[in-house]
């Protein structure tokens, strides 16, 4: 019997994942759509557009010379809001995925290694988040006062960090659960019982045996959340408790859209073109990982 | 069955339970204190008036305490009175209630009648174009958001057809045709949003059913192909699918909040967001509570499903799982 090195190993999973057009096409816009976020105002400058300036005499208007995409209900270009839109929605999405990963991974090893009435408390908790109704109940809690937490110091003003900390809240289980059923088979296996008996602690043995066994199932649930995650930023957003004005959101853009639609349906259309390019493409990219990392798992 | 059931919806009371308290505490940190509200609107209001106001409406009393006479109140069918609709919040519910329940009722039923012989198309062509074509469109589907397809379905059908509304409901003394005319692009936007996953699901139980022994007994014995797709292996992969909707009560729910907000359709998802943003708490206390019933109830269902119509199930074995 002989186990693939390593090295082998890797280039496997590039071969496999370079076989994926799609994910491989995904990976690229992600790269580009990540590029322009991070550059977002000189990438303006470069393009001569300004996302803020407002031009009364241009209302609406089609597009052109000067505004590719035409301009808005205040005059602003187009184009320019949504490069800057570009960064509210990915920094919510990475953000967050990040964070509900870091959470349900902690949450998930302790319950699936500790077991007893740690998990059941644990596993209870998970299933209740599961059972919450999920936008009701984010449209509530985005409506909370923060200073009435003593949250307030997170409260920026244009609402990302709490966007962050409320989706957090509620995106964390399904990890939890997907790393606790894989901590409690391994937890059986040799090499697990073994450390055990040589005396190593819980700790040593879950950061070290445990938890680079589950990285890759946590690599493909957190990708395949972003898509997810930055559907919510922009519902919460168009329904006015996400990202707030002025910054730029593609949520918000669409709001605005909305009260224009009888006369300027072309609005609308860019906005969410960009939220749909984006979420489709995490979800290519998370599809392919999966395939790529663990074929096994993945069934069909 | 009766013991397992038993076990369940006690088990989902104290859910719902837990949820009142906790929605009932988050509620209370919204902004906009009522009393406030009344003091800043009203010059001739002194502070002795909002302290008077404030023990009228109980607002002095510790927050357990007034929870547990909400309780008090629910528990006998006395949900409050609703500000923002000047209405007993049982009577606000009730109408919505019943609105929602035929828009979601009527899309979930059009996404699976399109989901099914989709998903079943798919496997039947597995690997080849059509499979990878419905699966594309299938992604598509899931990823995109279900507002944006509420306004481009407005922007492009509502406003060039002049006899399609764009929102709003029929007035009640108005004939079912006109009720069914404003139900087109909600149902229309709701359907097209749950059809991408109803589809996949389909398609990957169908696929698996398709794997299983007794489909090479069926093609050993000859059945005709057309048998063995449907008789054998769809009545099989009917079971997962039913399962997943039953679960995906939670999410339809979402759906119906978005789409009930863009096309003003007076439902329960709208009710729901309208008390939130109008800080009518009795009101958007009990929407939150009928909406994670109607999830845990969703949830039972599933349990009681699969056991319906798989005999090797028994609840007593899922009934550990909690």
């Amino acid at each position: 019997m002989t186990h693939p090195t390593p090295l082998r190993r890797g280039q496997r999973i590039r071969g496999n994942f370079l076989r994926n057009r799609l994910a491989v096409l995904s990976l690229f816009i992600l790269i580009l759509l990540v590029l322009t976020a991070l550059t977002g105002p000189h990438l303006l400058a470069l393009l001569h557009l300004d996302g803020f300036e407002t031009d009364l005499f241009n209302l609406k208007g089609p597009p052109g010379p000067g505004h590719p995409l035409g301009t808005d209900e205040l005059g602003r270009d187009v184009l320019a809001r949504l490069i800057l839109g570009s960064q509210a929605s990915l920094s919510v999405g990475l953000i967050t995925a990040l964070t509900a990963a870091i959470l349900g991974s902690i949450i998930g090893i302790c319950a699936g290694y500790f077991g007893g009435w740690l998990d059941s408390l644990l596993m209870r908790l998970t299933d209740g988040v599961i059972a919450l109704p999920l936008l009701p109940l984010l449209i509530v809690l985005s409506a909370l006062d923060f200073d009435k937490i003593g949250l307030g110091a997170f409260a920026d003003g244009s609402g990302l960090m709490r966007l962050v900390m409320i989706i957090s809240l509620v995106a964390w289980p399904t990890v939890a659960r997907l790393v606790r059923a894989e901590t409690l088979s391994l937890k059986q296996r040799e090499f697990v019982v073994a450390a055990r008996a040589q005396g190593a602690t819980p700790f040593f043995i879950m950061r070290r045996h445990i938890f680079p066994n589950v990285q890759a199932s946590i690599v493909i649930a957190t990708t395949l959340s972003i898509g997810n995650i930055i559907l919510l930023e922009s519902v919460l957003s168009f329904l006015g408790l996400g990202i707030r004005p002025p910054t730029p959101s593609w949520g918000t853009m669409l709001t605005n859209a909305q009260d224009y639609i009888w006369d300027s349906p072309n609005l609308a259309l860019w906005p969410g073109l960009a939220i749909f390019i984006t979420v489709i493409a995490f979800n290519f990219l998370g599809d392919g990982l999966q395939d790529a990392l663990d074929p096994k798992q993945h069934q069909q | 069955m009766i013991h397992y059931l038993t076990h369940r919806l006690i088990h989902s009371f104290l859910v719902l339970l837990v949820v009142s308290f906790a929605s009932y505490g988050l509620i209370g940190l919204m902004p906009g204190d009522p009393i406030d509200l009344m003091f800043s609107a009203n010059p001739e209001m002194t502070a002795a008036d909002a302290e008077r106001l404030r023990a009228r409406y109980d607002l002095d009393r510790p927050i357990l305490a007034r929870y547990a006479s909400w309780l008090a109140g629910a528990l006998q069918g006395d949900f409050g009175y609703s500000r923002l609709y000047q209405q007993p919040v049982g009577d606000v519910l009730m109408p919505r209630l019943w609105a929602t329940f035929q828009l979601l009722g009527i899309s979930t039923l059009l996404a699976l009648a399109l989901a099914i012989p989709l998903g079943v198309w798919a496997a039947a062509r597995h690997n080849r174009l059509t499979d990878y074509t419905i699966n594309l469109v299938c992604f598509a589907g899931i990823s995109v958001p279900p507002f944006w397809l509420a306004l481009l379905l407005i922007a492009y059908i509502a406003v060039p057809v002049s006899w399609i509304p764009a929102g709003g409901m029929a007035e009640s003394g108005e004939n079912g045709l006109e009720h069914l005319r404003h139900m087109l692009l909600p149902v229309a936007a709701l359907s097209l949003a749950s059809i991408g996953s109803f589809t996949r699901f389909m398609r990957g139980a169908m696929l698996q059913s398709l794997g299983q022994d007794y489909m090479r007994t069926a093609r050993a014995k000859g059945a005709h192909p057309l048998r063995q797709l449907f008789d054998h292996a769809l009545q099989n992969a009917l079971l997962p699918l039913i399962t997943v909707i039953a679960l995906s009560f939670g999410t339809l729910f979402s759906g119906a909040l978005i789409t009930e907000t863009i096309f003003g359709w007076s439902g329960m998802g709208r009710m729901i967001y309208e008390a939130v943003m109008g800080n009518d708490f009795n009101l958007a206390l009990v929407g939150l509570m009928v909406a994670t019933a109607f999830t845990l109830a969703g949830s039972i269902l599933a349990d009681i499903a699969y056991a319906a119509l798989d005999p090797r199930i028994t609840l007593q074995d899922r009934g550990n799982g909690g």
